[in-house]
């Protein structure tokens, strides 16, 4: 791998160029699926392959490919090349990168269980354990549970002399039961929608996510929603459980605080970002509780968005977002820290594989625990508790959020009075953040994958991490989803 | 070799079969596919990424004892092909037992294609000609005083499938797309389109489209959520129409995961609703067989508004008693089939027929982040963007802050008044289809935005 990134690397800075860099990539990954009792999706699949970067001409040029030939990466890197003098015709400034050191390093994130390591029968006992109990609950008509496991192994070069190995391990595991009857789906996952957990660790993550134990009271939830009330329209206090809390900061945190979106780079798809550079340390963006990190370093935990290194050679790092409600900070690349002055990229950008170029992306974008118990989290005299992403919808300058939940309670002075199905609720991402009253505390904070991240064009999918405990808003618009 | 695939399947193929058969393996399957994609991404009136991807596959599912599974790999060197069959030998073994998984499928003729899918002008463009062409289009957009950002790709791609049944059917197409969004002080315009000869494609023309949405969207009014009459326009009708095809799958029925269970056979739908799925349509795309290479049939889903067939993959045709439609996955998959050819029939109307015809209503370019909010109803949540329009006695009077709005499908199909011709064409929420222009009474906006 080593030899594949120097060569490629050599091919292309003997042509003459400003900057480059090479990313050599190799990911194995393995997918199992159930359904109702048998093997659904039983896959393994490999993929090596190289991404070229240049920087020539004032413009970037990037080529990836898998033919791995001393030709193969000749034409690769010519064609990088090409690319980038091509650009010249609608090139309109010249790139300019903020400085960043050079490093030689190797780093493999920490497992216990090589998860390939484990048989795939192995694997499918597991999930047709569950699959067997979640269907002993009468109701359930469709029984779902997965299991996936990726290994990726990068080394990154460039012509700053950096040398990067970089292994990261991948495991994710869930389930879900959907109820069918008399004209209506309800469905309830276990121990998240999207396919359930998903960390930066080894097979462990399974034996940690005790499947089989919850597999009863999710497929009596999932019935039991059939025969709850609708939730209602209008406003009232809302608790999120930290699974949703983690994809609201995801979409209206996250994704606004992308510099490249807010310069512009993602107009034609992902969009913009109601974040304008005017707006950095002068936004109110949360009540004074409110405080949100973007933190890629290992001990922050192991997210999705942990690692060592970015793609383009940056060493991870913690940067504040949100500092007691105030907005004070952006993800950055080498390209966009340079654009608005600053001094050095705070080390976001990713690449989902070896054919594609490193973007601004999530890595770990966390709320930090609250100071109040669960108890005083629910110590609301009229509220809804909702759990488990459904549906989620943000519009393109990431004002305007509606997030629909499996399942939700009422609340009456702080004790669950009734289940409620269909829950849903909506608002303006800074007026949320302000209603924020009450978070609950390191004990209950979990560090939850996203891994389904869309951006760029070609569209890019990416895995993020956040850290979340469940919290309390005040008076927001709850059930519109089936209004009107 | 180049950066280019140069992919020889059928030698592909052999090495699999060889592989397998001294393995002791005697049924197999083999999907190879290679594409070269290549993508000039411009933002702010300037080229700020443009790439390039070779990628070549080889995936391998035999059957053993009742079991399947599969194993991909790119490494397509003698070594690569052995590695991978093992593996795919190796984890088949270790599976489940599927008493309803059937035999490899059997060699059907496929369906001749009236129209040719690959074009060498397509193949051979360069990161130059996509250069200038962008180059040309942004000048459109400045010359508005606009500011421009987008796309313009290209492609190869070629998909084949072989079996140790003989089968042997494979495919290889062109796609060209080119899609600009024009930024104004407080609004914004988008065109796109898409088609495998480039030459269809005009991005200059795309570009001012997109600068003169942009400027009579400026200074957007706000109106207040409720129920609007709507003229959306194809890439609005197709991404939010084009949610509900997964579910024209008897699989999905079968798991009571379709908003069709109960529904076969009744009229869900408006008398003028009339929906196809068929590879063969002269703007559709893609190969003319399926996930284990049954050939696609073309199918009716709605027939004046009646639900009527439904995708069948082999095994769910098996248990079901019908003939297999060709719109299987491959497998081994939990999803079944689903249609990916859609032809929604058009009508003698035009947008701008529509707009005349409109005394109170909204024009809607785009639909943005659709989401599935109830899965029976078929009730989905989503966004207007760049380029919404307030419509007031038969002609468009001013732009319109977006609105967020939570819709049923059967409802929204229910109600349309007017249809325009159908054209190909692409959003960005699904995936490109035949769909005309649809004029829609009550459609229901939730909440508005602040832009």
């Amino acid at each position: 791998m080593k030899d594949l990134a120097l060569q490629a690397l050599d091919a292309v800075a003997r042509r003459g160029v400003t900057y480059a860099d090479v990313r050599a990539v190799e990911v194995r990954d393995r997918e199992i699926t159930t359904k109702n009792g048998k093997a659904g999706h039983v896959s393994s699949s490999e993929s090596t392959g190289i991404g070229i970067r240049v920087l020539a001409s004032g413009c970037w040029g990037f080529a990836a490919t898998d033919d791995l030939t001393h030709d193969g990466i000749q034409a690769a890197a010519a064609l990088a090349l090409e690319i980038a003098r091509a650009s010249r015709a609608a090139c309109k400034r010249e790139i300019a990168l903020a400085p960043e050191e050079k490093y030689e390093a190797t780093w493999v994130s920490p497992i216990r269980i090589d998860p390939f390591s484990i048989a795939v029968d192995e694997n499918l006992n597991v999930l047709l354990a569950v699959d067997e109990e979640l269907r002993r609950t009468a109701g359930v008509s469709l029984a779902e549970t997965s299991m996936n496991f990726e290994r990726r192994r990068q080394v990154f070069a460039s012509t700053l002399g950096s040398l990067i190995d970089q292994t990261r391990y991948l495991s994710g595991a869930g389930f879900a039961a959907l109820s069918y009857r008399d004209g209506e789906i309800q469905k309830r996952s276990y121990p998240n929608s999207f396919g359930g957990q998903h960390e930066l660790k080894g097979y462990e993550l399974v034996e940690e996510l005790h499947l089989l134990e919850n597999a009863p009271r999710i497929a009596e939830e999932a019935v039991a929603l059939h025969t709850a009330d609708q939730c209602p329209e209008g406003e009232c206090d809302l608790i999120v459980d930290s699974s949703q809390l983690a994809l609201q900061i995801h979409e209206s945190i996250g994704h606004p605080i992308e510099l490249d979106r807010v310069l512009g780079s993602e107009a034609n798809y992902a969009g913009m970002s109601f974040l304008t550079l005017d707006q950095l340390g002068r936004l109110r963006y949360g009540s004074d509780i409110v405080n949100v990190v973007c933190d890629a370093r290992p001990e922050h935990g192991p997210g999705l968005g942990t690692f060592a290194f970015d793609d383009e050679g940056v060493p991870a790092q913690a940067t504040d977002i949100i500092r007691a409600g105030q907005f004070v900070g952006y993800m950055t690349s080498r390209e966009t820290a340079a654009e608005v002055g600053e001094a050095r990229s705070n080390g976001c950008m990713r690449a989902d594989g070896w054919a594609r170029l490193p973007l601004i992306r999530m890595t770990n974008v966390s709320l930090e625990p609250g100071r109040q118990s669960l108890d005083e989290v629910f110590d609301a005299e009229h509220a809804i508790y909702m759990q488990t992403n459904k549906s989620w919808s943000i519009d393109d300058k990431r004002y305007n959020f509606q997030f629909g939940c499996e399942i939700a309670w009422e609340i009456r002075h702080g004790k669950r009075v009734r289940m409620l199905k269909n829950p849903s609720y909506s608002g303006i991402s800074t007026e949320f953040w302000n209603a924020c009253a009450a978070i609950a505390g390191r004990e209950h904070w979990t560090l939850w994958g996203v891994p389904n991240c869309g951006k760029g064009q070609p569209e890019q999918v990416m895995g993020t991490g956040h850290g979340a405990s469940p919290a309390r808003f005040r008076k927001i618009k709850v059930g519109s989803a089936y209004g009107g | 070799m180049g950066v280019r695939p140069s992919v020889e399947p059928e030698d592909i193929w052999d090495g699999v079969l060889r592989e397998a058969r001294s393995r002791g393996v005697s049924e197999v399957e083999a999907i190879v596919t290679g594409s070269y994609e290549a993508l000039t991404r411009f933002a702010n009136n300037s080229i700020h990424q443009s790439v390039a991807e070779r990628t070549t596959n080889l995936s391998v599912r035999p059957i053993i004892d009742g079991r399947t599974a599969r194993a991909s790999t790119n490494r397509l060197d003698r070594d690569g092909i052995r590695d991978v069959v093992e593996q795919a030998i190796a984890i088949t073994r270790l599976t489940a037992p599927d008493p309803d998984l059937l035999p490899l499928a059997d060699e059907v003729p496929e369906y001749p294609c009236a129209y040719p899918r690959f074009f060498d002008e397509t193949a051979a463009a360069t990161p130059d000609l996509r250069a200038r062409a962008v180059a040309e289009a942004i000048g459109g957009v400045e010359s508005a005083g606009q500011t421009a950002a987008g796309i313009y790709s290209t492609g190869v791609s070629l998909s084949a499938l072989f079996n140790s049944q003989y089968v042997a059917v494979w495919h290889e197409e062109t796609m060209a797309r080119f899609s600009i969004t024009a930024m104004a002080a407080d609004s914004s315009g988008w065109a796109k389109a898409c088609a495998c000869d480039l030459r269809d494609l005009d991005p200059l023309q795309l570009a001012l489209t997109a600068a003169l949405k942009a400027a009579e969207s400026r200074a957007p009014r706000e109106l207040p959520p409720g129920r609007y009459t709507v003229i959306l326009e194809p890439a609005a009708v197709l991404d939010l129409a084009g949610q509900m095809f997964g579910d024209f799958s008897a699989t999905a029925i079968r798991d009571g995961r379709s908003f069709l269970n109960d529904r076969i056979g009744q009229k869900i739908f408006g008398e003028n609703i009339t929906i196809h799925d068929d590879v063969w349509h002269r703007l559709q795309a893609g190969p003319g067989f399926d996930g284990e290479g049954v050939p696609r049939k073309r199918l009716t889903l709605v027939d004046g508004g009646v639900v009527r067939d439904i995708a069948h993959c082999r095994q769910a045709a098996a248990l079901a008693g019908v003939e297999p439609t060709g719109h299987g996955f491959p497998l081994p998959n939990e999803f079944g089939e689903a249609p990916m050819n859609i032809v929604i029939e058009g009508g003698e109307s035009s947008v701008d027929q529509m707009v005349a015809s409109t005394e109170r209503g909204i024009l809607v370019t785009r639909l943005w982040y659709i989401r599935e909010v109830d899965p029976y109803e078929k009730i989905f949540t989503g966004m207007t963007r760049d380029g919404t329009f307030l419509v007031e006695g038969g002609r468009v009077t001013a732009g319109l802050r977006n609105f967020r709005f939570n819709q049923s499908l059967i409802e929204m199909l229910s109600n349309v008044e007017a249809l325009s011709a159908a054209v190909r064409a692409s959003g960005e929420e699904t995936f490109d289809m035949v769909a005309p222009a649809m004029k829609v009474r009550d459609f229901n906006f939730t909440e508005v935005t602040r832009f």
